[in-house]
């Protein structure tokens, strides 16, 4: 395999997987992020009072946000801000009425008239999403895999973080939905072929998506079974060991020809022409020794994770953190209330004993344990330093850019620094540095407008005032 | 020796003195800075405040004054330490700490009106430097808080003393490393 660095971890998969995909039940209350992983957020085209129903359009797509429908039917309560896996922001609370209504009847969606733009239209319109965490709308990216030409779609489904195995289950069950996403993803891509790549700490989802590209017989795709090695879920990594080809780190896999998708996201679009609902629902993984029965559940977007908690069991005592994602990508998260995106995978309910606290932190002794196991090919060490002392140039020259915030880095780390919570608290000041740029933009073009005005109306006052004066001199002149 | 070997080393070098000069000379209008590209480039790491504590009217005016060597880099609190830091960095200077005779660096705030004791004088209004108030005589007034920059200078206009400088809404943290 053509990877740089990595990690082989301890996998914490086996618990969840010993039961099938639970449903967890509608709450009575669903909370909608308009953000839903991705860091922008949906436009709100509902008000407070208005009716929804199953599949109603909330949010409208902007930017990288997908479009957002509402999960269940009822009455929208209020569009507030509230806590989020990836922090808080505004989101849109619906009241369920527990009946289900559908917006437009469910009628399967005829993909194989469709040609490959209109086929990206109704997946935009469905509000297809990476659901592998990064939330980031489908249709834009295959649009951008059929613009410039990519002829390989790769299906992610090597699942790489130690506790998250929500792909697993969902490939050992529903198998037939992804190998149908991934033949409707080809033609709205316009590529040739489709991999789809599984790690092989998976060997029943393997069996599970072989027997069903056996049933759909699709010369087109195959499975590819790689070593399990984190960060292999990544893109980057990805695309690398499947094609051996490098992302550059200013662009994107389509620029070598290959556009990813995550299998998740594959068996969505496969349930979307089936039943031609858009995505409202996806598999999360609930696990850590913090819940009774760690499980794989079915749950509707915007569910609340105490909900999923309970739906697992329960917690097995008071001591428990929250994460979002899995153990290195992972985020803590505030509570019970954080509600589920189409980004999220995993709760971890970690206890002391699945996340022993990090030792305190100590110098750098620069070893260079850090670079050799990113996987991005980079020099952490450099990075921290530059990070520390805020240096611009050094953060640009050493490619922070470039950090996919895996954390190897972190965990290899003898001296326990945490490095990559460093570069990312760094890029969020690069990123209010920005912002401050261009309100202080902003501001200077007011002024200038601000100043033209006065100069313009001390003019015009002077104008006024030397006119009359003209006009008075004249009368002056006129009576001797 | 004779006087002609000493009349050709003067003349060589007068001759030298002559055409490096001119070259000098040359070199001096043509490498010259722009002074109107310098004054922008200065503006350009100033924060946009308007405020006025530099004791210019304003960030433009500042840059100017630093462009003709008129007044030094450490008077810009709201830019703080950041500012003095990369202006020192264009200008080849030595940074150093703002002074405080010119203000203290405080956290950004804005400027919000209490609409209940606003009388609608419009005095505030040609106050602000970016606009950055609505209102009209006899009607309430009120701070589009997103264009404020907090420079404070709506304070002292107000007869009723109603405009206070408050936090800005909070970025929402999710926003800060999208």
């Amino acid at each position: 395999m053509n990877v740089r660095g990595g990690l082989q971890l301890k996998s914490h998969k086996s618990r969840p997987l010993e039961r099938p995909i639970r449903v967890v039940p509608a709450p009575a209350t669903l909370v909608l992020a308009l953000d839903q992983g991705s860091g922008e957020d949906a436009v709100a085209v509902v008000r407070p009072g208005d009716p929804v129903h199953v599949g109603t359009l909330v949010g409208s797509a902007a930017g990288a946000a997908a479009a957002l429908h509402s999960p269940v039917s009822g009455t929208v309560r209020e569009i507030t801000v509230r806590p989020t896996p990836r922090g808080v922001g505004p989101c849109i609370v619906i009241d369920n009425d527990g009946r289900d209504e559908p917006a437009t009847p469910v009628l399967p969606l005829d993909w194989h008239a469709l040609d490959g733009t209109t086929l990206l239209e109704r997946i935009a319109t469905a509000g297809a999403a990476g659901l592998g965490g990064a939330a980031f709308p489908t249709a834009a990216k295959l649009a951008l895999a059929r613009t410039t030409g990519a002829e390989l779609l790769l299906l992610n489904g090597a699942e790489c973080e130690p506790w998250i195995c929500c792909d697993d289950a969902l490939m050992r069950e529903h198998a037939a939905d992804v190998v149908l996403g991934a033949q409707v993803m080809l033609t709205a891509a316009g590529a040739r072929h489709c991999v789809i790549a599984i790690e092989d700490d998976k060997p029943l989802a393997v069996a599970a998506v072989e027997s069903a590209l056996g049933t759909a017989s699709d010369a087109r795709i195959a499975i590819r079974v790689l070593r399990a090695l984190f960060p292999l879920g990544a893109e980057g990594p990805l695309v690398a060991a499947v094609t051996g080809r490098e992302v550059p780190h200013d662009g994107l896999p389509p620029h070598v020809g290959v556009v990813c998708q995550n299998v998740g996201t594959a068996a969505a679009i496969g349930r979307f022409v089936r039943d031609g609902q858009p995505v409202t629902r996806r598999v999360v993984t609930v696990t850590g020794s913090g819940v009774r029965e760690p499980a794989n559940v079915e749950a509707r977007i915007g569910t609340p994770i105490g909900d999923l908690v309970a739906a697992c069991g329960g917690y097995t005592g008071t001591d428990v953190r929250p994460i979002a994602g899995g153990s290195l990508t992972g985020r803590l998260v505030a509570g019970d209330e954080v509600p589920v995106t189409k980004g999220l995978n995993c709760v971890l309910l970690a206890t002391v004993a699945d996340l022993p606290a990090r030792g305190p932190e100590m110098p750098c002794i620069r070893c260079g344990d850090c670079a050799s196991a990113c996987p991005a090919g980079l020099l952490p060490q450099q990075l921290y330093v530059a990070a520390r002392t805020d240096d611009a140039d050094g953060l640009e020259r050493f490619g922070l850019g470039a950090c996919i915030e895996c954390g190897c880095c972190d965990y290899v780390c003898p001296s326990a620094i945490p490095l990559t919570a460093r570069f990312r608290a760094a890029r969020e000041r690069q990123h209010l540095q920005a912002l401050e740029r261009r309100r202080a933009l902003e501001a200077k073009v007011r002024y200038e407008r601000h100043q033209h005005r006065l100069a313009e109306q001390a003019e015009a006052e002077r104008r006024a005032f030397d006119e009359a004066r003209r006009r008075a001199g004249g009368q002056d002149s006129g009576q001797p | 020796m004779n006087g002609v070997t000493i009349l050709t080393a003067i003349a060589a070098a007068a001759a030298l003195a002559a055409a490096l000069g001119a070259v000098l000379g040359w070199v001096a209008t043509r490498l010259r800075r722009d002074p109107d590209a310098l004054v922008e480039q200065i503006d350009a790491l100033l924060p946009q405040t308007q405020c006025g504590q530099c004791r210019y009217p304003g960030c433009r005016p500042y840059a100017d004054a630093i462009a003709r060597g008129e007044a030094g880099i450490d008077r810009c609190p709201p830019g703080g330490e950041a500012t003095v830091r990369a202006l020192a960095a264009l200008l080849d200077r030595e940074p150093r700490p703002v002074d405080p005779q010119y203000g203290v660096t405080k956290p950004p705030l804005v400027a919000l009106i209490d609409e209940d004791r606003c009388i609608g004088c419009a005095l505030c209004l040609p106050a602000c430097p970016v606009d950055a108030i609505v209102g009209a005589p006899r009607l309430m007034h009120t701070v589009l808080a997103s264009q404020c920059t907090g420079c404070e200078l709506c304070l002292a206009p107000c007869p009723v003393d109603c405009i206070g400088m408050v936090e800005p809404a909070a970025q929402h943290p999710a926003r800060a490393w999208a």
